[in-house]
C-alpha cells in the first residue's frame, strides 16, 4: 500500500483488485520458531503497517525488542507478554494482508500441545498450513503434531518453512536433511503436497524476496508460493450438495431454499433429490438479489426454487438426483475434545452438521490417539485436547460424506446440553452397517394396550439424591401404597441393579454415566410394558438424568429430588459408607470427593428435614393422581 | 470448471451464510445499525441474504444524541427506503442526568449513552442475537473474537472462555437472557469495505466525502462543530476546511481528516497512500490502554 504500488488510475486498480482471489492459510510453530517474526515480516513487507502502528512498533522495539536497533517484527504481531497475562494467547488470531496478486487471511495458531484445539480450529477454515521448523532443531515432536492435526482436519497443502537458516550458515545440507526427515514422517499422513522452503524470517531471506545467501535454492519464496498456489480439491467437480439453511417465503407464490453450495454446480433444469426424505424434483430457478443465475458453484450463497411443491425444511440437503450422499444415524468418527469437562460414552450431546442439529450419544470410544506419536491407546473418556476414534448414535438420520471426501458435510461439532458450550469437533469416517441391518421390530401390542388393561398410565418416578437421603425408604413405601391401590409397579434400586445388570461397573465418572444409561434403558422397557416404574438412584449428574428424560415420551419422566443436606446424610450413614469415604477407604463417593448436581427443575422437591417419608409418598401420589397416572 | 470466486465474492457469500444461520436458529434477532459505512455494507448484505424477502428483523440504533445531524437524516431515509422497522433507543437516564462528551468526558459519555444504553435496549426487547458490523482487522482484541460471540445474561464478553468455532458450524445456542453478538463482517478489511461499496454502489453518509466543513483543532484532532452544543475554548474559532471522516461516531469524539476526496474513487485512492490506521481518529480508543477490550467485556460492541 505504498505510493509506488499505486497504479495508473484508480479504476484500473479497482478492476485488478476485483479479480483477486483469496488464500486462507494457517501458521503454526512455537514462538521460538520465529512464527511471529515471519508474520510480522509478511505484513511489513506487503506494506500493511500503518504509520501509527509503525511508530508504536519502533518505540516498543527499542524498549523491549530483541533485535537491537532493528525493528522486532514479533512485537508487531503478538505483544505476547501482555496476551499471556490475559490468558488469550491460547486463541487463534486472524490477520489480513494483500499483495498485488492475491489477498490473504492468516490464522495464527499457538503451538503448544495444550492448544491442539486452537490448531484444529485454525485448520478447519484454512486451505494451506505453513509449518515452521527451527533449522537448528530440525523436526520436533511439535512439528509432527502440527502436521498431523492439520492433515486430519483437511489440509492437503503444507509449506515446510525451515526457518533461521542464518543461524546454520545457510547450509544446504542442513535443509535437505530436515526435508528428508519430514517427508519420511509425512508419508503416514496420506496425500500431502509438501513445499519445503529454507528461509530466515528475521533477515528476510525467501520470505518476500530471495535474498543473497541461498543461491543453491531454486524454488519460490514463501510469498511467491502463497500467491500462486492452487489448493484443495476441485469441489466443483464433485456431485451437487446444498444444505438448506432457511426456507424463504415472502408470499404464497414464492418458496425458495436458501443455502451455501458445498460441492458441485447447479443449473436450472437439474434433477435433484432431497435428503434424508429422498423426494425428487427439478431446479426451477437460482435466485439472487442481483438477478437469477444460469449456474452456481461451490461457496456461493444462493436461493433455489424447485418445480414441485415438496416438503423441505432447514437441515435437509438438496443433492444431485443420481449421486446423493449416504444417510446414517450410526457413524464411526474421529473426535477432538475441546472442553475441560471430559467426554464419557453414553452421555448425550447435540451434534451439528451442515445445517442440522440432532441429539447424539457416543456409544463407544474405541481408542484415543496420541497426537504426538499417532499411537493409539485404549481409553474410557476423552479429556481436553484429546483425540479419539468413536462410534456415535444420532436421534435422526443425517446426510453425510466421509470427511476425507468433503470437508463440509463430513464435519460436525458437539454441543453440551446444559451449558450450550461447543465441547467437541468431529469428522465422519463411515456409516456403521448395523444401523442399516438392525431394524425396529414392530409389535402388534404396544405400550398403550399394555397400560390399558392395567388401568394406569406408565411413568418413571425417578428419585435422585445423596446416599442416605431416604430415596429407598420412600421408594419402598411408595410401591407398597401403589400395590395396595392395585397398581402394577416395579422398583429399580441402585444397589440391587449393581448386583446384576451393572455388576461390571465401578464408580468412576465414566462408569456412572453407563450405569445410568443402562438403568434408563431398563426403565424405558418397563414403561413400555405398562408399569409404574420407581427408580431409586443417586444419579448425581444432570446430563444423565436429562438423557433418561429424553429417552422417554413427554410426561413419562417424573423427577423427584429427595433433598437431604449432606450433614444429615452423613449423620444417618445407614450403611456406614460416609465414614469409610471420609477415612479414604472409598473413593469417588458422591458428596465427598465426587460432585452431586441438584436438579434445576424437578417435578417434585422433597425436603426430608421437613417432610416424613409418609408425607413424601402422599406428595408423589398426589402428583401422579393429578396427572391421570393412577387411572 | 467455473472461474474461482473472487475475494469479495467469497466474503459476501460468507457473510450471507452467517446471517441466514442466525435467522434460522435464533428466535429474536436484531441488527445493530450504527449508520457508518460498515453498517451500510452489513445492511446491503442482509438485503441480499433474504431476497426476495425483506430482512426479517428490525434495525436498532443506539442514539447517544451526539451523532452528526447528517447521520440521523441518513438513518431515517435508509430505513424508510428499505421498509425495515427501525428502533431508536436513547438512554433516558443519561438524558435526565445531562450526560454528554463535553461535560462528562468521552469515557463516561460512551459508557452511559452507548454501552449502558445498548444493554437497556437488548433487555427491553429481549433480543437473543444482535448483528454488529465489527471487523477483526480493526483492533487487536477483535482479532480473536468469534463470529458468533457469546454474551452472558449481563451482556459480558469473556475472552478467555470463548466457544471454539470450526468450519462454518456456528453455535447459536443460548439460555434465556443470554445472547449472541454476531459479526458477519469479521473477515473484511477496511479496503474490502470500500471496494465493495464501490462495486455495489451502496449509499453511505455524505460525511465520508470531503467538503468544506466548520472545524476546530483540539488535542491534535479536527472536530467538526455540528451544532451549538459545542463549547468553544478561548481563542477557538471554527474555520471552514476541506475535510471528511474515515469513521463516524459522536461528532465531538470523531476526528476529521483533511482531504480532497469527493467521491468513492478518491477515498480509495487516499486509502492506498494512507499511513495511519482508521481507528486513530477515535478519541475513545486512546483513553486507556487496552481500552477496547475492556469496553467489550463490559458489553460495548
Amino acid at each position: 500500500m505504498s505510493e509506488q504500488a499505486a497504479p495508473q488510475t484508480i479504476e484500473s486498480y479497482l478492476e485488478a483488485q476485483a479479480a483477486k482471489t483469496t488464500l486462507r492459510f494457517l501458521t503454526c510453530g512455537s514462538v521460538d520458531d520465529g512464527k511471529s517474526t515471519l508474520i510480522g515480516r509478511l505484513l511489513y513487507d506487503s506494506k500493511l503497517i500503518f504509520e501509527d502502528q509503525l511508530a508504536a512498533l519502533e518505540a516498543d522495539s527499542r524498549r523491549s525488542g530483541t533485535q537491537g536497533e532493528d525493528i522486532d517484527f514479533a512485537l508487531l504481531v503478538d505483544g505476547l507478554a501482555a496476551e499471556r497475562e490475559q490468558g488469550i494467547t491460547i486463541d487463534v488470531a486472524y490477520r489480513y494482508f494483500a499483495t498485488d496478486r492475491r489477498k490473504f487471511v492468516v490464522a495464527d495458531c499457538p503451538g503448544h500441545e495444550q492448544y491442539t484445539r486452537n490448531m484444529a480450529t485454525g485448520a478447519s477454515n484454512a486451505e494451506l498450513a505453513v509449518i515452521l521448523v527451527d533449522a537448528r532443531k530440525g523436526i520436533l515432536t511439535q512439528t509432527k503434531r502440527h502436521s498431523y492435526i492439520a492433515s486430519l482436519f483437511g489440509i492437503r497443502d503444507v509449506v515446510l518453512a525451515v526457518n533461521k537458516m542464518d543461524l546454520v550458515g545457510y547450509d544446504q545440507a542442513v535443509f535437505e536433511r530436515i526435508v528428508d526427515e519430514y517427508r519420511a514422517f509425512a508419508g503416514q499422513l496420506g496425500e500431502l503436497n509438501i513445499t519445503p522452503i529454507p528461509m530466515s524470517a528475521l533477515k528476510g531471506d525467501n520470505v518476500t524476496s530471495a535474498g543473497e545467501h541461498m543461491g543453491w535454492y531454486g524454488g519460490p519464496t514463501l510469498l511467491e508460493h502463497l500467491e500462486g498456489v492452487r489448493t484443495g480439491k476441485d469441489l466443483a467437480a464433485r456431485p451437487f450438495r446444498l444444505p438448506v439453511q432457511w426456507v424463504n417465503r415472502p408470499d404464497l407464490d414464492f418458496r425458495g431454499f436458501c443455502g451455501t453450495i458445498v460441492s458441485g454446480t447447479v443449473r436450472p433444469g437439474d434433477a435433484v433429490q432431497v435428503l434424508p426424505s429422498g423426494q425428487r424434483s427439478t431446479v426451477a430457478r437460482i435466485v439472487t438479489f442481483d438477478g437469477d443465475l444460469d449456474e452456481a458453484q461451490p461457496g456461493q450463497a444462493v436461493t433455489l426454487t424447485l418445480t414441485d411443491e415438496i416438503d423441505i425444511s432447514r437441515g435437509d440437503v438438496i443433492t444431485a438426483a443420481q449421486t446423493p450422499p449416504q444417510t446414517s444415524d450410526q457413524l464411526a468418527v474421529h473426535l477432538l475434545w475441546m472442553s475441560d469437562a471430559p467426554m464419557y460414552p453414553g452421555r448425550q450431546y447435540y451434534l451439528k452438521t451442515g445445517t442440522r442439529t440432532v441429539s447424539c450419544v457416543v456409544t463407544e470410544l474405541k481408542h484415543s490417539v496420541n497426537v504426538n506419536t499417532l499411537e493409539t491407546q485404549p481409553a474410557k473418556s476423552l479429556g481436553l485436547n484429546e483425540l479419539g476414534v468413536a462410534n456415535v448414535s444420532l436421534s435422526q438420520r443425517v446426510a453425510f460424506e466421509p470427511f476425507s471426501e468433503d470437508g463440509e458435510l463430513g464435519a460436525f461439532i458437539l454441543i453440551d446440553r446444559q451449558s450450550n458450550a461447543t465441547v467437541g469437533a468431529g469428522l465422519f469416517d463411515f456409516s456403521l452397517r448395523r444401523a442399516d441391518n438392525i431394524h425396529w421390530q414392530a409389535l402388534t401390542i404396544d405400550k398403550q394396550h399394555r397400560a390399558a388393561i392395567k388401568h394406569q398410565r406408565p411413568v418413571v418416578v425417578w428419585m435422585t439424591g445423596l446416599s442416605g437421603s431416604g430415596k429407598s425408604t420412600i421408594a419402598n413405601l411408595l410401591e407398597s401404597r401403589l400395590h395396595d391401590l392395585n397398581r402394577h409397579t416395579y422398583v429399580l434400586d441402585g444397589d440391587n441393579v449393581r448386583h446384576g445388570l451393572n455388576r461390571d461397573l465401578g464408580f468412576t465418572a465414566a462408569d456412572r454415566v453407563e450405569n445410568i444409561r443402562r438403568v434408563g434403558e431398563a426403565a424405558k422397557l418397563m414403561v413400555d410394558a405398562g408399569l409404574i416404574t420407581i427408580v431409586s438412584f443417586i444419579s448425581p449428574f444432570r446430563s444423565e438424568r436429562r438423557m433418561v428424560r429424553d429417552l422417554l415420551d413427554e410426561g413419562e419422566f417424573v423427577e423427584v429430588f429427595v433433598d437431604t443436606p449432606l450433614e444429615v446424610c452423613e449423620q444417618r450413614d445407614p450403611k456406614g459408607l460416609y465414614k469409610r469415604a471420609r477415612a479414604g477407604e472409598i473413593t469417588n463417593f458422591t458428596g465427598i470427593d465426587s460432585e452431586y448436581q441438584p436438579p434445576e427443575a424437578a417435578e417434585l422437591h422433597i425436603r426430608t428435614t421437613e417432610t416424613s417419608p409418609e408425607q413424601a409418598v402422599e406428595q408423589v401420589l398426589g402428583y401422579l393422581e393429578a396427572r391421570g397416572v393412577l387411572g | 470448471m467455473p472461474r474461482p470466486m473472487t475475494h469479495l465474492e467469497r466474503l459476501e457469500a460468507e457473510s450471507i451464510h452467517i446471517m441466514r444461520e442466525v435467522l434460522a436458529e435464533c428466535e429474536n434477532p436484531v441488527m445493530l445499525y450504527s449508520i457508518g459505512k460498515d453498517s451500510s455494507v452489513m445492511l446491503h448484505l442482509a438485503r441480499k441474504a433474504f431476497f426476495p424477502s425483506k430482512p426479517p428483523f428490525p434495525l436498532l440504533h443506539v442514539d447517544t444524541t451526539w451523532k452528526f445531524r447528517e447521520m440521523i437524516e441518513f438513518r431515517d431515509r435508509t430505513a424508510a427506503d428499505i421498509g425495515m422497522d427501525l428502533i431508536v433507543h436513547i438512554n433516558q437516564d443519561g438524558v435526565r442526568d445531562g450526560v454528554g462528551p463535553f461535560t462528562h468526558g468521552s469515557q463516561v459519555h460512551t459508557d452511559v449513552m452507548k454501552t449502558q444504553s445498548l444493554k437497556q435496549a437488548l433487555d427491553k426487547y429481549q433480543f437473543d442475537a444482535a448483528f454488529g458490523g465489527a471487523r477483526r482487522d480493526e483492533e487487536k482484541s477483535r482479532a480473536k473474537e468469534r463470529v458468533f460471540s457469546f454474551r452472558n445474561a449481563q451482556h459480558r464478553w469473556d475472552p478467555k472462555n470463548q466457544r471454539p468455532e470450526l468450519w462454518h458450524l456456528y453455535n447459536s445456542r443460548v439460555r434465556k437472557g443470554e445472547s449472541i453478538r454476531v459479526f458477519p463482517l469479521s473477515n473484511w478489511t477496511e479496503l474490502d469495505i470500500w471496494q465493495y461499496i464501490h462495486q455495489e454502489n451502496i449509499p453511505i453518509v455524505p460525511l465520508y466525502f470531503a467538503r468544506e466543513r466548520p472545524v476546530v483543532e483540539r488535542n491534535g484532532m479536527l472536530i467538526m462543530v455540528d451544532d451549538d452544543r459545542m463549547p468553544l475554548e478561548p481563542g477557538e474559532q471554527p474555520e471552514m476546511r476541506m475535510v471528511r471522516f474515515r469513521t463516524l461516531g459522536c461528532y465531538p469524539l470523531t476526528g476529521a481528516i483533511e482531504s480532497t476526496a469527493t467521491d468513492l474513487a478518491g477515498i480509495i485512492e487516499e486509502m492506498l497512500v494512507t499511513r495511519t490506521s482508521e481507528r486513530q481518529g477515535r478519541a475513545i480508543d486512546h483513553d486507556a490502554s487496552a481500552s477496547m477490550e475492556k469496553k467489550k467485556q463490559e458489553g460495548y460492541f
